[in-house]
Order: C-alpha cells, then sequence, then structure tokens
C-alpha cells in the first residue's frame, strides 16, 4: 500500500524566518495521524502550505488518494483545487460563514462536488432541481452524523462553541475528502465535549474510510486517537513514531518541558 | 412641452460636472511656455514642470497624509478628508473677506485667517469621526467607507446650501517676493512657499511621531489597538488626536492651494481628496514617508504627462496610475505587504 | 441627576455645534458688493436642532447597544413577516401588479416618466446588489456599466442604425464585458481598495467619454436616439412612453426574477460564503475568482441593459448623466433597502428616486439627504428597512428544539 499523502522535504521561508525546515511526512489510506509541537512551531503553517493557501519553498506535496502508486504533485495548485482533489480543512480560529445557517454552511461545502453554473441557476431545470435537493438532503444527513442536525437552521454564530467546531468538520465532510486536516479540533472544548469529538473522528475514520491527519494539544486526545505522532519543533521533525515511542522519546520531551532534563538527552 | 427631464440629467447633476469645471479642481499650472526652440527653452521648460510637479506633490502630500495616518491607526479609506480641505479652504475665505471688510492688516488677516481654517477644520475633523466613525468600531469595513462616503457627501451638500454652488474668487495671499524675482520664471513665489510651508509641516510631523508621547501612543495604537489599550493608551483619544492632526495638514494644503488657484468651490476636495488618495497608496498606505514620496511622483508624472503629452485625460492618467498600482503593488513603494492570518 | 446630565450634554452639543456651522451657516459674503450677510437665524436653528438631535442620538445610541447585549434578538421583523406570510404576501403582489398595469392610464405622461426613472433605478438597485448585497465586493464605479449600456444603443444606433430590441441584451453583453475587463485585474484587492478601484474605472469611462470627442462627442452628447420601437409601429408621444413603462416593468420582473432564483442557487450560497469568509470559501472548493468574476458580470449586465433603456427613454445623453454620484445613489438605494434583500432594494429605490420628486421643495436638499441616510444608516440599522433573511429549510425528520 502506497501512502496517500507524502510531503517531501518541505521548507517554507517566511522572508529570512524558516517556518517549516526540510519537513518530510506521509499518511496511509485509513490512518490517524497527530502532528503535535510547542506554540509556534509550524504546524499550522505546514497545514496552509499543503492546502495551497501558501506556496512552500521548497519541495513536494504529493497525493494519491486511491493508493495504487499513481502520485500527483500538488504544490502549486490553488486552495480551492486542492480541496476538490479531496483534501479538506478545519481551521484553528473557527472560520465558519457567519452570516449563513448551519445548513448552509454545510451546503457550501457541497459545492466542489456540485457543478450548476449561472444559467442553471436562473432557469433550474430538472437536473438542477435534482442536484440542489441532493445538496439539501446530503447536507442534512452529515449534519445527523455530526450530531448537529437540531441546529439546521440557526445561523452559524449563534451556535455554542464546541458545536461550531463540530460545524467546521460537518463542512469540511460535506466535500467528500480522502483526508481530512483538522487544526486543533478540541481547542476551547470542555472534557465532556473532547470526549465526544474523540468518538466522532474515531467514527469517521471507520465508517466513512476517511484519514485523519490533526494537529491538536491536548495530549490525553492525541494519544487516545492517533496510529502515529510527528513531532516538530521550530518547523523541524524532532520526533516520529507511534504514542508510546514519543511517550518516551527524550528530545520530544525536553522540546516540551525545557532544559532541565538536558543531562538525560 | 418637453418631457424629458429626469433625474439622471436634471440641472443639479450637470451643475458638477460642467467642462468649465475641468482642470480647476485642483491645480492650474500656467507654463509660461514661450517659442520653445532652443536647448535652454526645453530645459527651462523642462524645470517649470519639474517644480510645478514638486508643487503639486507637495499639495498632494499634505492631504496624503491625513489619509495614511486615519488608515494607518483605524484602516479605514476616510473618504471625507477632501472635504476636510474644502472646508479649510471655505472658512480661509470668509474669515479673511469680513476682516478684510473690517479694514485689519493685510498681515493679520492671513496669519487669523490661516489659524481659524486649521481650528476649523480640525473641529470638523474630530467631530466627523466621533458621528460618523467611532460607532462603527467593531462594524464591517464596508460599513464604514459607507457612513465615510456618506460623510462625504453630507458636508459637500452642507457647503453648498449653507454658501453657494459658484466658484469663489480667492484672495492671493502670498505676494511675490522682490528678492525671488530672478527665479521666478521657474518657480513662482506662491509655489516656493508651498513647498517650503510642506516641508516645515512634514518636519513638524515627523517630530510629533517620533518623540513625542501622544506619536508612541499612536504608533503603539496602529500596531495593536487591543494591545494598546491594555496598556493604558487611551485609544478613542487616539484616533481623535489622528483626525485632529490629519485635518490640521489638510487644511493648510487647502490654503495654500485655493490661495495659488485663485479660487474655491464646495466640490474642491473631491478630486483633490482622491489623487491624495492615489500618492498615499502608491507610497504605501499606513506609511508617512511613503506618502510623501508618493505625493511627489504623481505629482512629477502628472505634471510631465500633461507637459509633455496631453492635458485633457490627466485625471484619467491620474487613476490609472492608482488601478495600477492597485493591480501591480497594492503594498505601495514603501507598504510592507501583510500577509493574512489564517 | 441623569435629566440633569443629559440636559447638560446637550447643552454642550448644542454650543458646540453653534460654534461649528459658525463660519459656513452664518456669514456669507458677496464678493461682488463686498458686503457680509450675517445669518444669524441659521445659528439658531442649529442651536436647537442640534439640542434636541444629540438627546436623540444618544438614546439611539444607547438602545443599540442594549440591543446589541441581548444574546438572540428577534431578527424577523413585522416586514418580513407579512413577506413570508402567503395570506398578505399574495394579494399585496396581485393589488401591487394591477396598480403598476393601469398606472400609465391613471396617472399622466410625466407621472409615469417619473415613474419610469425610478424603475430604472430600482434596476439598477438590484443590479448593483448582486454586487455589493450578495457577493459583497463594494462596487463604486457602478455607473460606468450604466454609460457601457448607453451608449452603446446610442453609437450603435448612430453608426449601423441598431435598434432597441437588439441593443438591449446586447447592450447588456457589452457591459458584462467590461464587467470582466474590470473585475479580473481586481479580484487579489481587499474591500476598500476594491472600492476605490472601481471609483476610478467609474471615473476613467466617464473621462474617456468626454475626452474622446471623435468617438463620443464629448460633452455635447448624443441627441435623437430612437425611443423603443413597436413592430414597426409609429407610435405617438404617449402611446410610447407608455410602452416604455411596459418595458422596464418587464425588466424589473425580469430581474426580481433572475436574483430569486440565483440567490438561493449554488452560486448564491458561495457568492454568500465569499462575502462572510475568503479563505474559508476557498478552503470550500469554491473557485475565488470566477466567483467574484460571476458577480461583476452580472451586476454589469443589468446595468448595461438599463443604461440602454434610459438612453431610449431620455433620447439624449451625455458624459454628465453618468457621474460618481450616479453610482453613490444607486448604492444608497442598496443601502436603505437593506443589502441583499429584493423587497428592500425596491423599496429603497422607489423612495429615494420617488420622494425628492414629489416633495418639490425637497429638491436641493436631496444629496444631503443622501449623505444623511449613508450614515445614520450605517450607524444604527445596517441591515436596511428590510433586513435580508436567510432561506431556511423543513425536514420531516427534523429534530428541531
Amino acid at each position: 500500500m502506497k501512502p496517500i499523502l507524502e510531503v517531501k522535504n518541505m521548507t517554507m521561508d517566511f522572508g529570512g524566518l524558516r517556518a517549516i525546515d526540510n519537513l518530510d511526512l506521509f499518511i496511509d489510506k485509513g490512518e490517524i495521524v497527530a502532528l503535535i509541537g510547542p506554540n509556534g512551531a509550524g504546524k499550522t503553517t505546514f497545514f496552509n502550505c499543503i492546502t495551497g493557501i501558501y506556496t512552500p519553498t521548497s519541495g513536494d506535496v504529493f497525493i494519491d488518494p486511491d493508493g495504487d502508486g499513481k502520485k500527483e504533485r500538488i504544490n502549486n495548485l490553488k486552495p480551492n483545487l486542492v480541496t476538490r482533489r479531496g483534501l479538506a480543512r478545519t481551521f484553528q480560529n473557527i472560520r465558519l460563514f457567519s452570516s449563513m445557517t448551519v445548513l448552509e454552511n454545510v451546503m457550501i461545502g457541497c459545492h466542489a462536488v456540485t457543478k450548476a453554473g449561472i444559467l442553471g441557476a436562473i432557469f433550474r431545470g430538472p437536473s438542477t432541481k435534482a442536484e440542489e435537493n441532493l445538496i439539501v438532503e446530503k447536507s442534512y444527513n452529515i449534519l445527523e452524523k455530526i450530531g448537529l442536525a437540531k441546529y439546521v437552521n440557526e445561523l452559524a454564530v449563534n451556535l455554542p462553541y464546541g458545536a461550531q467546531r463540530r460545524l467546521e468538520i460537518a463542512r469540511a465532510m460535506a466535500t467528500e475528502p480522502f483526508l481530512l486536516l483538522l487544526d486543533e479540533p478540541a481547542a476551547g472544548m470542555n472534557p465532556q465535549e473532547t470526549l465526544e469529538l474523540d468518538a466522532l473522528i474515531m467514527k469517521l475514520r471507520d465508517n466513512e474510510g476517511i484519514s485523519i491527519l490533526l494537529i491538536e494539544h491536548d495530549m490525553k486526545l492525541v494519544m487516545s486517537l492517533s496510529e502515529r505522532i510527528y513531532v516538530v519543533d521550530y518547523g523541524k521533525k524532532i520526533g516520529e513514531g507511534t504514542p508510546e515511542d514519543i511517550r518516551s522519546n527524550p528530545v520530544v520531551i525536553k522540546a516540551y518541558l525545557g532544559e532541565e532534563i538536558e543531562e538525560d538527552a | 412641452m418637453d418631457f424629458h427631464i429626469t433625474y439622471m440629467a436634471d440641472d443639479s447633476h450637470n451643475r458638477r460636472d460642467e467642462s468649465r469645471f475641468k482642470n480647476i479642481y485642483l491645480l492650474r499650472l500656467s507654463y509660461k511656455t514661450g517659442s520653445r526652440t532652443g536647448l535652454n527653452m526645453d530645459l527651462e521648460y523642462f524645470s517649470q514642470l519639474f517644480f510645478g510637479g514638486l508643487t503639486r506633490g507637495s499639495i498632494y502630500a499634505l492631504i496624503a497624509l491625513g489619509y495614511t495616518m486615519v488608515y494607518g491607526i483605524i484602516e479605514l479609506i476616510n473618504f471625507a478628508h477632501g472635504e476636510i480641505y474644502m472646508i479649510g479652504a471655505f472658512t480661509a475665505l470668509i474669515v479673511s473677506s469680513v476682516l478684510t471688510l473690517f479694514g485689519m492688516p493685510v498681515l493679520a488677516v492671513v496669519v487669523l485667517a490661516g489659524m481659524a481654517a486649521v481650528v476649523y477644520s480640525c473641529s470638523y475633523g474630530y467631530t466627523m469621526e466621533k458621528i460618523a466613525y467611532k460607532p462603527l468600531r467593531n462594524a464591517p469595513r464596508l460599513s464604514a467607507l459607507i457612513s465615510a462616503i456618506g460623510m462625504s457627501l453630507f458636508l459637500q451638500n452642507y457647503v453648498l446650501l449653507a454658501q453657494t454652488s459658484d466658484f469663489l474668487p480667492f484672495p492671493s495671499l502670498i505676494p511675490d517676493f522682490e528678492f525671488w524675482e530672478p527665479y521666478a520664471h521657474i518657480l513662482t513665489s506662491p509655489e516656493l512657499v508651498i513647498l517650503i510651508t510642506t516641508v516645515v509641516v512634514m518636519i513638524l510631523l515627523t517630530f510629533l511621531i517620533k518623540f513625542t508621547k501622544i506619536g508612541k501612543a499612536m504608533r503603539a495604537t496602529s500596531q495593536d489597538k487591543m494591545m494598546a489599550s491594555l496598556l493604558g493608551i487611551n485609544v478613542d483619544r487616539v484616533i481623535s488626536v489622528t483626525f485632529v492632526v490629519g485635518s490640521a495638514t489638510a487644511a493648510i494644503g487647502g490654503i495654500l492651494i485655493a490661495s495659488h488657484i485663485g479660487q474655491i468651490n464646495f466640490y474642491m476636495g473631491f478630486i483633490a481628496g482622491i489623487k491624495a488618495f492615489v500618492a498615499a497608496v502608491l507610497g504605501g498606505i499606513g506609511s508617512i514617508p511613503g506618502a510623501v514620496l508618493g505625493s511627489l511622483v504623481l505629482g512629477w508624472t502628472e505634471s510631465f504627462f500633461t507637459g509633455y503629452i496631453s492635458s485633457d485625460y490627466e485625471d484619467v492618467f491620474a487613476f490609472l496610475f492608482l488601478v495600477l498600482i492597485l493591480i501591480f503593488r497594492p503594498s505601495g513603494i514603501l507598504g510592507r505587504s501583510q500577509a493574512q492570518k489564517v | 441627576m441623569t435629566v440633569k446630565n443629559e440636559l447638560i450634554k446637550s447643552i454642550l452639543a448644542s454650543i458646540w455645534f453653534m460654534f461649528l456651522t459658525f463660519p459656513i451657516m452664518v456669514i456669507k459674503v458677496n464678493t461682488v458688493t463686498d458686503t457680509v450677510e450675517w445669518r444669524w437665524y441659521n445659528m439658531a436653528v442649529v442651536g436647537i436642532g442640534s439640542f434636541f438631535i444629540s438627546m436623540l442620538w444618544r438614546y439611539l445610541i444607547r438602545k443599540k447597544e442594549e440591543g446589541s447585549k441581548k444574546e438572540k434578538k428577534d431578527t424577523v421583523g413585522p416586514v418580513q413577516r407579512i413577506l413570508q406570510d402567503k395570506k398578505y404576501f399574495l394579494p399585496g403582489i396581485g393589488a401591487a401588479l394591477l396598480f403598476t398595469i393601469f398606472f400609465p392610464h391613471i396617472f399622466s405622461m410625466y407621472q409615469t416618466n417619473i415613474m419610469i426613472s425610478a424603475l430604472i433605478y430600482v434596476m439598477l438597485g438590484l443590479g448593483l446588489n448582486i454586487v455589493i448585497g450578495l457577493a459583497g465586493l463594494l462596487d463604486l464605479g457602478y455607473v460606468a456599466f450604466f454609460a457601457v449600456g448607453a451608449y452603446s444603443y446610442a453609437l450603435l444606433n448612430l453608426h449601423y442604425g441598431v435598434t432597441f430590441w437588439i441593443a438591449l441584451p446586447l447592450g447588456g453583453l457589452i457591459a458584462a464585458f467590461f464587467g470582466i475587463i474590470l473585475g479580473y485585474p481586481v479580484l487579489r484587492l481587499r474591500g476598500d481598495y476594491l472600492a476605490i478601484v472601481t471609483l476610478g474605472f467609474g471615473e476613467i469611462i466617464r473621462l474617456v467619454l468626454e475626452n474622446w470627442n471623435e468617438f463620443s462627442f464629448g460633452p455635447s452628447g448624443i441627441a435623437n436616439i430612437p425611443k423603443p420601437g413597436f413592430f414597426g409601429f409609429e407610435l405617438s408621444l404617449q402611446a410610447t412612453t407608455t410602452f416604455t413603462f411596459y418595458i422596464i416593468v418587464l425588466l424589473v420582473l425580469f430581474t426580481i426574477f433572475v436574483i430569486n432564483r440565483l440567490q438561493n442557487s449554488r452560486i448564491g450560497r458561495a457568492w454568500s460564503a465569499l462575502k462572510d469568509d475568503e479563505v474559508a470559501c476557498q478552503a470550500m472548493g469554491i473557485d475565488k475568482a470566477k466567483t467574484k468574476l460571476r458577480a461583476f458580470a452580472l451586476g454589469a449586465t443589468w446595468a448595461g441593459m438599463g443604461g440602454v433603456v434610459f438612453a431610449a427613454k431620455t433620447t439624449f445623453i451625455n458624459p454628465a448623466s453618468f457621474t460618481i454620484w450616479e453610482s453613490v445613489i444607486i448604492l444608497c438605494t442598496v443601502v436603505l433597502g437593506g443589502m441583499g434583500s429584493i423587497a428592500g432594494v425596491m423599496c429603497g429605490a422607489l423612495l429615494l428616486i420617488l420622494l425628492p420628486e414629489y416633495l418639490r421643495d425637497f429638491g436641493e436638499f436631496r444629496m444631503i439627504t443622501f449623505g444623511t441616510v449613508l450614515v445614520l444608516m450605517m450607524v444604527f440599522r445596517p441591515g436596511g428597512i428590510i433586513e435580508n433573511v436567510r432561506n431556511t429549510y423543513k425536514f420531516e425528520k427534523s429534530s428541531q428544539s
């Protein structure tokens, strides 16, 4: 089996600042992988580079949705085209469409996989109508799955914080991704909500077959969910492996806890 | 009977646009062309254009400073800024006429009218901010911009209704200096005064921003409003001061230009404002040296364009310039480009 | 205690505004006779007026702040409720339609002509609403497309004898083409830069029309543009006016139909999302450039068609009809009515165009009122008279709480 996402030697410079330094990463089909590291380590920048918001200074990003070895390089694609190829993401600082309802937010996610144009919208022929019904139905189903069905017609801004985070996931799901990139999905959630999120992410992987790469600071969630973990600091990969490996990796511990255990390293 | 009188062509619109308004919006440079035969004449013509452009650029700079300072602090294009400049010119005219009729000596009239113009422009700038922008501090930027457009429309028509829609002759406050006579064919005395005033204003402003407490507060506020207020800076006050300082420089520009051109009307602020805005963007909006540099570049290009190519399309050229800058270098010559935080 | 405070604040405001307006409102110098006219009366008006207005102002600001503190407010106002209620909605529409159909027969030709102008503005407002209200792109050069439409018809007719009916779609298409030409380079610009560039574009078009005499006949404009023809019949002036009225009514209805369809479509939702958050929008697979261009082109199409009707109606056009202030008036109708709301924009346009027309004395205060309206609406009711409400969906199995 070939990896579905493969990042090779990625480097990202902002002026003189090197935010990502020669990073390698891969994800296999059906994996849940976590990317952890101290604040400012370059994790979100990494997401932005993969999803086309930034263009990496050097290195390659390949995707291979079917895992059959037919790789596609997606470095220079615009964000919307990356999404269309099946990479969906959520945002650390929630970016919902605040003037729209919950359902409409998810319906926007269907944009990538539907195609009615201006003329279709004006004349609303049978195919447009069918597509429109499909969008509504699909969006509602996703909301039910994510447990937000009771909010359908509420404005997205009026939702409780935890629900907004889940709505971001719902919206990303609607783009029919093979890989979901979650940027701190549990940030600001209470323990109960985090538990539910844990179950939800598991469910997405097990039932929908979606692979997941997540950035997270909640170590309990990371350890319980992920099969493999990458640790970055100052843009460099400093550790990689199973949760057990990471827990006992002295370099990682040093990066997280500081200098006092230097002599152990 | 004529039934074709409609809204879109009625006289209140024509009033603004008849071609007699053309090129009097801001500056009419009187080129003493003569017979341009020899190299000397060409050189003289060139230097006239050069200094004409410099004067023009200085005026733009005085207005552009207000734009750039306000934008630097609250990220608002203060559409009504040109109107402040117009109000400065009107106040100067009214006050100086009244004082002259009272029989005051010329020097006293000039000083008092200038002071009145600055005081009133500042007051208008201050009040405008309190009414049209402060309540919108947390609203979407589009709202504040629309409010600014409304303010501009209001102030123009306020002056139109309270005063007149006609052009008013403006006395030449600046005399022709005798000592400058030998150089006057290249740079006239009023132009000289404009240049000197601009330089003095720039120096004062730089001093204010670099070395005073309020200047430091302004810089802090423009970096991060929230943080500045947490550190005990009264952000509202800083914003008010910014409007007041910007208005003062605009008023000085208004008086200088009005006395240079010799006439004013309620509409003079609009094109001047837009061009100053072009200059501010060209230099990099939010940057004070940028505003000055952008103004000079715009002044020169306009001057040479009209002098060597065509004066018909002068304003088209300015707008085209703006469009091109925004497309190819939206951050301007000295501006810092900001990456959006995701 | 608070009453006393209020009074003091109002008195201070009153004094401040008397000071502020003193030179411009009170003194008027007659430069010909060298006399000064002191209009103290104005000062009294300003003083008393600002006393009460400042009270009202502070009251409204307080109310607004209290309103925003409430967690969930009822966003559905009485007007929407009527609009949504089928019981009132259908008879209301019927009555409005009947009134419109008989309008040219009930009222004089003069009134009909005014109504035509107002309806042209309704169309322009609805067109601009696509760009501003739906897609959130502040376009201050909208009138340029109106000019393009009007000049397309005038020039095509002059040189090639193109008739109104062919010019109507053609004018729309040419304007759409201009919309794309303008839209393409400005795609990357942020909201307020976009506003200024579009403003510049509008002025460029007007200045070119004014200066390029060989092409557009300069400031003197183009006269004798034919009115819309009716299958080759010669119509009386009265009949032509009535006919033009029906044409514009049909065009407005067509516009409403199209915008309504667009609003609740995949494209409309993409616009709405783009307005809320460009980054997230792209992350949802929406092509930012294409979506913006569509809005520009569609908005321009309506302006272009409006321009053709305008040229045909007035039979004379010159650049003076296409100043930046026309753009501002159209913007004003959209803002006053309610960005994004079809009914709102129509109300806004009719109010703003018809009111000054019927209040004759009011005429000279028109522009100052527009300015005031823009500021007040932004401060107190950014959503407009009739706020846009989002489409809701019903689900049988929905477990709505």
